[in-house]
């Protein structure tokens, strides 16, 4: 199978499924209806390719988990600033960029709130429950673009 | 005042304040907040808090969800009450075991089982 470019077509890979691909970018406002046009759009194309309620209810959750970070803790509720997503969703795998326009954050620094004296602190779970949920997720210094990859149960790495 | 209609539906049974969400999704941080003060109101009129959180038909809930429960639940106990959960599905089980939430709210399968564990 050659990946070479097609000379009839407009260069796409030979093979390549790249219709089955979801990719979009988002440039996300403080307002919450645009947030939730961006997820409506990703759930949309999780459940076109096939992913399962359990693998939805995963990434909605990191989704939202990531979200809620950029815009509260990374941009502090500045309306001026703004949120960019970038989703990509193919059979195996879903990626999703999200980048802030604040200072970052100190990965360190965040309590583990599973630890017994921290129980009772209403906050602080978020990226607990991303790492939780997703395959991989690394922030990128200074700590203001997370990237999550999900791959479908089953699939093959790398 | 607020106008917004309530995110709750709200019984008495046994002694005990039975809550539903009327949302599938607790999600929303308006909603959260909402849900947050609506239940409070509800822990201040008792002076001995006997409350059980069903969460039949909700399939979603973020970390600011659970943060609430958690003020809810420190409330309760300061006023020396009881808070049962139960009905929960069990992806968002999950979202309780992952965090060790499980260790600190009482959870139950059935709404009748919750209602029996009060003391």
């Amino acid at each position: 199978m050659s990946s070479a470019p097609d000379r009839r077509g407009n260069g796409r890979a030979r093979g390549a499924p790249s219709k089955d691909v979801f990719q979009k970018r988002f440039i996300l406002a403080g307002d919450e209806r645009d947030a939730a046009d961006a997820q409506r759009a990703l759930l949309r194309a999780l459940e076109e390719h096939g992913f399962e309620p359990a693998s939805r209810f995963a990434i909605r959750l990191a989704l939202e988990e990531a979200l809620i970070n950029a815009f509260k803790h990374g941009n502090r509720n500045d309306p001026a600033k703004r949120v960019t997503l970038d989703c990509r969703v193919g059979r195996e795998a879903v990626v999703i960029d999200i980048s802030d326009e604040g200072e970052g954050f100190d990965l360190d620094a965040v309590p583990d709130p599973t630890e017994e004296e921290n129980l009772q602190i209403p906050s602080g779970r978020g990226i607990m429950l991303m790492r939780s949920f997703m395959s991989e997720v690394d922030f990128h210094p200074p700590g203001n673009r997370v990237r999550m990859v999900y791959r479908r149960p089953g699939a093959a790495t790398g | 005042m607020t106008s917004a209609a309530s995110r709750l539906r709200v019984a008495e049974e046994a002694g005990v304040t039975r809550i539903e969400f009327v949302d599938r999704n607790i999600l929303d941080e308006a909603n959260i907040q909402q849900i947050g003060e609506e239940i409070n109101r509800i822990i201040d009129a008792e002076p001995q808090p006997r409350i059980l959180i069903s969460f039949d038909n909700v399939d979603h809930l973020s970390s600011a969800a659970l943060g609430t429960l958690i003020t809810i639940n420190n409330k309760i106990r300061s006023k020396d009450g009881q808070l049962r959960l139960a009905n929960i599905d069990k992806q968002i089980y999950e979202v309780f075991v992952i965090t060790k939430l499980n260790k600190l709210f009482q959870i139950h399968e059935t709404v009748d089982q919750a209602l029996t564990s009060f003391t």
